[in-house]
């Protein structure tokens, strides 16, 4: 049989990605030598990546996110995979949108000033559910801001940077092993969801560095993304199979796709002037995360014992609660009743979790490096259930544990 | 328990890799440890500061509150952290590039021929491992033997045996400071 192509005239000269195994696995472990490393996030996240069975990576450089891609430029080519400095970041989102489309597990990083930039193609990747990882190691803004310096300001960027209604993924690590750990569970979750998966670190955590353990091939559940399970004439590469995420065929593999940021149907084929057609499609791609937002979200509860009146509550994220664990621990030690909701998965919102926590204290205070962000996720949770109080800092500089321990002892605020 | 150790210099006295090194020698050491850091945008000449946390137990906040050891080579960098240190913390500066003499708080300060000792052995690159010998002889924050493999997987080959004979000097002037000072000494 011929062979097909998914445009007729351009010759198909690429081989599909082939699967990830534990072989490939191994040969990551042997290069990268020791199973105890002393390192940064950000090359964490390249460690991450490589470990994850990503092929192709794709970006700018920009402080303080270059060092994953200095990493993966010299090792990525040693595992057969491609890494490619293009001429900015809205071309590096585009570039790991092609990449998934043959198969390959895709990733780029920048800092704010490149995730504004990509915000066009993350909509594109978010409308044509193109899997892919991309990392915004955050940086204080806006604009150029401090480029040397961390925060945590794109936190509602990551979830509404694009125009129009789509959901996707954004997770917070908070040490240097889980930025190793969450790349993983980032591409598992793009290739499992087919969205695109933000990982947001910052600053400080990507310039860090602490001790990491890699883990074990039985240790990491690769995920792939579903493949059809009908011949390449009955294939309709957008239509619903009751799981809200349609199968992928990958381009080269014989399947006609056709993939559009324009309103489509099933078939892939722009449909833009039909209502019902609109609807159907961005339900669908909003209902695909919220429905399983129970699967999706982690948190890290810690929880005093029982129910006591006069508790209060924190609820942070990402490296501010390195600051809340010291906070915390020194807090109970003179006596008070403190709970911590840690956030692991900042979107989709855990908000039954906060609502939970709400429900436990009289206030539930919200650190961040920003001037009030997930503060106003955590307000609508609580919905009135408990006062909820922003803490707030910009700068560069992470909340010191004093901070945090005098707004939880101030009364009343 | 935890121990917080700052370096302080301008930007390209090597004092970030000094605490990298630090850090993963502490690693070796079987302890638990982070290193962070500030910089400017310039690569050289601006301030820059390095600060290391070691501890048996897992680390929580990353940035030291106030330091058990300052070091500081350069000027700037000591005026502005040498109150920013614990009752009785150990200061180390290099006698050549930091004025301590009026030094304000309690606890031992010594002053130490770091860069000199590194011209002596022919490259003023080495300062900040003359430094890390120092400083590791005189707090025995970690053992002597995983802190010089660390310094080992941290240089480039090419100067290895510099670095060693760098390291066993800084941890010369160490000893024979402490000897001098005694612990808790002026």
């Amino acid at each position: 049989m011929k062979q097909q192509t998914a445009s007729p005239g351009i010759k198909a000269r690429h081989k599909p990605a082939r699967p990830f195994t534990a072989e490939d696995f191994a040969r990551v472990r042997r290069i990268l030598r020791r199973k105890v490393l002393f390192t940064q996030g950000d090359i964490a996240v390249g460690y991450g990546a490589l470990l994850a069975g990503c092929r192709f990576f794709a970006g700018y450089p920009i402080t303080p996110a270059t060092e994953t891609a200095e990493i993966l430029s010299r090792l990525l080519p040693r595992v057969g995979g491609t890494c490619i400095q293009m001429e900015d970041e809205i071309a590096s989102v585009g570039a790991i949108i092609g990449a998934s489309w043959v198969g390959a597990r895709a990733m780029t990083t920048t800092s704010g000033p490149g995730f504004s930039l990509m915000q066009e193609n993350i909509g594109y990747a978010a409308m044509t559910e193109t899997p892919c990882v991309i990392v915004d190691v955050q940086r204080s803004g806006p604009s150029t801001g401090q480029p040397t310096e961390g925060a945590q300001g794109d936190i509602m960027q990551a979830k509404w940077g694009s125009h129009g209604d789509y959901e996707l993924i954004a997770l917070s690590p908070s040490t240097v092993q889980e930025c190793l750990d969450l790349t993983i569970e980032a591409f598992n979750l793009a290739e499992a969801y087919r969205v695109p998966v933000i990982l947001l670190t910052d600053g400080i955590i990507g310039h860090m560095r602490e001790k990491i353990v890699l883990p074990e091939f039985e240790e990491v559940n690769i995920i792939r993304r579903k493949g059809p399970t009908r011949p390449p004439k009955e294939y309709q590469p957008f239509i619903d199979d009751g799981t809200k995420i349609p199968e992928m065929a990958i381009f080269g593999t014989g399947y006609h796709t056709y993939i559009t940021g324009l309103t489509h149907t099933e078939s892939g084929y722009p449909s833009t002037d039909n209502q019902p057609d609109h609807h159907r499609l961005v339900r669908r791609l909003c209902d695909k995360i919220r429905n399983n937002a129970e699967k999706i979200i982690r948190v890290q509860r810690d929880f005093g014992e029982g129910r006591t009146d006069n508790v209060t509550g924190i609820v942070s994220y990402g490296v501010t609660s390195r600051s809340v664990y010291y906070a915390v621990k020194t807090l109970r030690q003179a006596g008070m009743k403190i709970d911590h909701l840690r956030i692991i998965t900042n979107w989709p919102f855990p908000e039954k979790e906060v609502a939970q926590l709400a429900e436990r204290t009289t206030k539930i205070i919200v650190p961040e490096l920003n001037l009030g962000q997930v503060y106003h996720c955590v307000r609508e949770a609580a919905a009135g259930r408990c006062q909820v109080v922003p803490l707030g800092k910009t700068g560069g500089e992470m909340h010191t544990p004093q901070e945090i321990i005098e707004t939880v002892q101030r009364k009343g605020c | 328990m935890r121990t917080e150790i700052r370096f302080v210099a301008f930007g390209g006295q090597g004092i970030i890799l000094a605490g990298v090194i630090l850090g993963e020698g502490a690693i070796n050491d079987g302890k638990n440890a982070v290193q962070t850091q500030s910089y400017g945008p310039e690569s050289r000449g601006g301030a820059a500061r390095s600060e290391v946390i070691i501890a048996d137990e897992e680390i929580d906040y990353p940035m030291v509150i106030k330091a058990d050891c300052l070091v500081a080579l350069s000027q700037p960098g000591y005026d502005r952290y040498s109150t920013e240190i614990k009752p009785g913390a150990t200061v180390i500066v290099d006698e050549d590039l930091v004025d301590a003499t009026e030094h304000p708080a309690a606890g031992a300060c010594y002053r130490l021929p770091f860069t000199k000792t590194a011209d002596k052995l022919g490259n003023r690159i080495v300062t900040n491992i003359v430094m890390l010998g120092s400083v590791c002889s005189i707090t025995k924050v970690i053992n002597e033997e995983s802190l010089l493999k660390a310094v080992k997987t941290n240089v480039p080959e090419k100067f290895l045996d510099l670095n060693i004979k760098a390291f066993a000097e800084g941890c010369k002037i160490g000893l024979r400071a402490l000897g001098q000072e005694g612990p808790g000494g002026k």
